[in-house]
Order: C-alpha cells, then structure tokens, then sequence
C-alpha cells in the first residue's frame, strides 16, 4: 500500500499546504510518494525530499506541466497510477483550488469516485468529510482500488518540513494534451501572511460599507501579524478581491484567532470559519448570528471598536 | 452554437440542515429545494451568449428526481431553449452523474458545458472536471469570466492566489464561480412560456450508462456543536480576554 501524494507548488517553493496533505497520508500508511509536476522546480523537489516520511519524490518535469493545467497534469498521474503496476492505493492531494481543479479529472480517468475534503481518516478505506457547508459530517467508505482524494488542511496538523532524505526519481512520461494553454496570472501581492497558512486572521463583512474601509482591519491585522479575509457579502460587493473570502466556497480557515468584523454570520461564512480555535465578533446588530459561535462578542460599531483595538493590542 | 448548461436541485441555500436521528442522512422532509446557486450562474450565463448571438441555442440537463423537472422550469423561464431530465435517484455520485451528461454530450454536441462548480448539498466539486475527463476536453474551473472567440473559450478562473487566465479548445468545459453574472428573476410571462417549453425525459439505461458508485456513504452526523460564548463590554475588556484567557494575543 503506498499513497501518492501530489505536490502544491509554484515551480519555486512547495506550499506549506503540502504538508498538511503528508499528514493525512501518514494516518493511512507509511509508505509515502510525493509527485511533482512542473516546470524547472529543483528547489520544490529538494523541499519535497525533506519531508520526513517520504520515501521517494517523482519529478516530472516538463514545459506542459509549468502551469499545472489539469488536461495535461491529470493524465500523467492516471498513467503513474497505471503504469506502476498498482502499487498506489490511494492518490492525496489537498483540497486548494489547484488539487480541486486536478484531481476530479485523475478520478473519472481511473474511473473511481473522488472523496472530497476529508478532515479525518478512519481507515486507510473510510474518511469523514463535511457536507451541506459543514452542517453535516459525512463518513464515507470507498472499495476503489485506488482511493482518489482531497484533503482540508484544516483537519491535519502538517508534518514536519525538515528531517527527511527521500530518493529523487525523474518520470519521463510526457503529457500535453492540446485542448488548452495557460495565457497569464494576476496574483495577490501581499506583506501580509497568507490567510490559509495564518495564525490570526481579521475579516470584514458587508459592515465595513466599502473597500477603503478595509484600512481599519489592515492597521489592525499588521499589528497583530495577521491575515485579512471576507465575506461573500464583501467580495460580491466589490470591496476586495475574491482570493481573500472565506467560507463554504471559499478558504476554509481554522485559525489560533478569527476576528470576524461587520459580518452577521450566513451559514455559508461559518462553513468557512467555525473550526478556529477562538472567534471574536464585532457587530453593531446584537441578534447577528456569528455572536452564536463567538467565544468573545462585542456589540459596538465597528468604526470605533477597531481602531481602538488596534490601539490596545 | 449549442450550449448545456447543467443544474442540480438542491436545498434551498437559506436551510439549515438537520441531521436525522438514525445518521442515515439529513432529514429532507418539507424542505424547500432549489436550483443549486452556482448553477443558476451557469443557466445565466449561457443565456447570455444567446442574447449576445453567439450560442444558437441553450439546452438545460438535470441529473435527478422528477422534482427535477421544477429547477429545468425554472431555467426555461430564464430562457432556456429546451430541457432534458435524467431520470433516476437523487444523491447519485459526482462520477455517474459525469458519466450521464457524457451520454447527453455524446448526443446534443454542444460546443460549450456549462456547470456550477459545486453543488450545496454533498460540496464536492467534482462533476465538471469528471465530465471535462470523459469527454476529453478543456475545462475552466471556478469561472469568474468567459469570452468566446474564433473557435477558443478564454476564461478567467478564480484561484486561491488571485485569478488565472486559460484559454481552451472548443467543445470545452466551463463551472461557474460567484462573480461570473448575477442571475436574472424570471417574469411571468417568461414563467408562463417555460410550461410550453419541451422537456424531455430519459433513462440512464437508455443512455447505456451503469450507475454503480465505487464509494458509500456509512453514516452522517452533526458536528460539533459550538456554543456560544460571552459578551463583553468594551474592547478593553476584549483585549484584557484575548490576551489572559484565551492567550491568543
């Protein structure tokens, strides 16, 4: 039984979510394989290698999998699957917008059903996963021969990124498609941490009333060292962009702090949410729902109360 | 050209779901259904390439229970030419629902599918992309913009990141993220006009597609409950709390 786990990267660095992926792999057995596809990524197949509990890192490497187009990068694990004589039971990868793009289509090529956004293992063949925006826990049992699936890094605390020394070998297997290409990439450029990976995360709802607004939550996050999210409410009204929102279809996050700030809490918010392990709310309506998962609430207006807690803190 | 758009009936995105007792599921009884949110998008934005003159016509699909019939009415008052309904249980898995719009893309042609990319209820994300495999062709995930043009669909995605441009060979696959459109209210008279609207009903045996799932649902549950916690006065109190009691800051 050996777990494949597919690598979450940028060419440059393996994403810490990686690990978290790892972590899940361990609960089901111990001998680990990281592939990483891509473009020139030496320093994130060294990263991989690091990983204690790996046992081998597959690199393939090619100009078709630079910007992990799901056509070509799909193909080349159903092969891996394949062509290594089955000795992958199950196939991992996380559940970001990536794996989610990617591993869909590895499962209808292997013809398997996919187990979506596991946050436990029970057995190395039944997961739990949250259904209906987390209202629900779902625990779902699979007889594939291989086990395709992603994981919320959210249920695994991520495994060491140091301390392992696994063996480097290349795939020559070469994927491309033809039926799509990459054309560019508008990313986020932000000092601050990444709200999936931060310890304290401050997020602002349809309250903050517009974008410049956001200001007040930016003075406080950088004095606390932390992560800026929304609402959908935020998002959809056009004060931030959409890679900050948190929730069912967003980021789930399950940070040390969450300071939800003029947000009233929809379900679809909390999905995104409720598993930090403190949640303070800022809202001005005292029958907001979010103050029913708050530990701390605080009914002000948000225009006062945060910059005097960004001046306390 | 031809444009699927597919959409899933759903509990309504206002419920609160319950778990039943027994754990065999979530209790469904008098709960209001819906077309699942991100499908609309989907329905919306095939609309819309008619009216811009570019698709020819918009065919609706759903997988499911004859309730289904009520979400492809409503998708034929928001303008959809025609409609299909697979009919079989509800909660088929993501990969025989793919394999059964498969059968649907073998037969209509379509140039471009659209879905929604997640539906609700089991939050798998899974059936664009498995369809997108099927088929063997392109697919935009969680698209925030769509352009059609000389045979090649742009579409602008929504990633963790930021946002990704991709561009894809026709027939191609595209599932819909929040900020594609804002979908329209169907009026009357457009409502009125859906009943006359074919909608044609098939068999997955007629399609010649086995429905068997490789993956079992054992039990459901509700989560852990979060309760409540206190209400403080003043954000000094806050801060006295967050940083001696709870020790977060």
């Amino acid at each position: 039984m050996t777990i494949l786990v597919i690598a979450e990267h940028n060419n440059s660095l393996l994403a810490p979510v990686t690990l978290n992926t790892v972590a899940a792999a361990t609960r089901i057995g111990h001998d680990i394989h990281v592939l990483v596809a891509g473009q020139g990524a030496g320093a994130v197949t060294q990263a991989a290698a690091s990983i204690p509990g790996v046992s081998k890192v597959l690199v393939a490497d090619n100009a078709a999998y630079a910007h992990q187009l799901p056509e070509n990068i799909a193909p080349l694990v159903a092969s891996l699957v394949i062509e290594q004589h089955s000795i992958y039971s199950h196939v991992l990868a996380a559940a970001t917008s990536n794996g989610k793009n990617i591993l869909p289509r590895v499962a209808a090529q292997l013809d398997v059903d996919q187990i979506s956004e596991i946050i436990s293992v029970q057995s190395p063949d039944t997961f739990k996963r949250p259904i209906y925006a987390g209202n629900a826990i779902a625990t779902v049992q699979s007889d594939a021969a291989v086990k395709v699936i992603t994981v919320r890094a959210t249920g695994f605390d991520p495994v060491a990124a140091e301390g392992g020394a696994a063996i480097v070998e290349p795939v020559e297997t070469v994927c491309n498609a033809g039926t799509s290409s990459f054309v560019d990439e508008v990313l986020a450029k932000s000092d601050r941490p990444d709200l999936s990976a931060a310890k304290i995360v401050v997020s602002g709802g349809r309250g903050m009333q517009n974008g410049d607004n956001f200001k007040h939550l930016y003075a406080l996050a950088d004095k606390l060292g932390a992560g800026v999210g929304a609402s959908r409410a935020a998002v959809d009204a056009g004060f931030v962009a959409n890679d900050m929102q948190v929730g069912q279809t967003g980021k789930i996050v399950a940070p040390a702090l969450y300071i939800a700030v003029g947000i009233s809490g929809a379900i679809q918010h909390l999905a995104g949410m409720k598993d930090s392990k403190v949640i303070v709310a800022i809202n001005k309506d005292e029958e907001a729902p979010i103050f029913q998962v708050a530990d701390y609430g605080l009914v002000a207006d948000l225009f006062e109360a945060v910059p005097e807690l960004e001046r306390l803190v | 050209m031809k444009v699927l758009a597919a959409v899933k009936r759903v509990v309504d995105y206002n419920v609160k779901v319950r778990v039943k007792a027994d754990g065999s599921g979530v209790d469904l009884a008098n709960v209001k259904m819906a077309m699942n949110p991100f499908c609309e998008i989907a329905v919306e934005e095939a609309v819309r390439l008619k009216e811009q003159g570019i698709a020819s016509e918009v065919v609706v699909v759903s997988v499911g229970s004859t309730g289904a019939q009520e979400q492809l009415r409503t998708a034929l008052a928001l303008g959809a030419d025609r409609a299909i309904l697979v009919e079989t249980d509800d909660g088929l898995g993501s990969l025989a629902v793919a394999k059964l719009l498969k059968a649907v893309v073998d037969k209509e042609q379509p140039q471009l599918v659209i879905l929604g990319k997640q539906a609700i209820d089991s939050d798998n994300n899974q059936t664009g992309q498995m369809l997108a495999a099927l088929s063997g062709y392109g697919q935009g995930t969680f698209a925030s913009h769509v352009e059609i043009r000389e045979g090649k669909v742009t579409v602008t995605r929504e990633i963790d990141g930021g946002a990704q441009t991709v561009s894809l060979r026709l027939p191609a696959i595209v599932t819909t993220d929040l900020r594609l459109n804002e979908p329209r209210y169907a009026s009357l008279p457009n409502i009125m006009k859906a009943k006359k609207k074919p909608l044609e009903t098939v068999t997955p045996q007629a399609l010649g597609v086995s429905i068997t799932s490789t993956c079992k649902t054992v039990s459901v549950q509700a989560p852990a409950a979060r309760s409540a916690g206190i209400k403080v006065k003043s954000v000094a109190e806050l801060v006295e709390k967050l940083k001696n009691e709870a020790k977060v800051i």
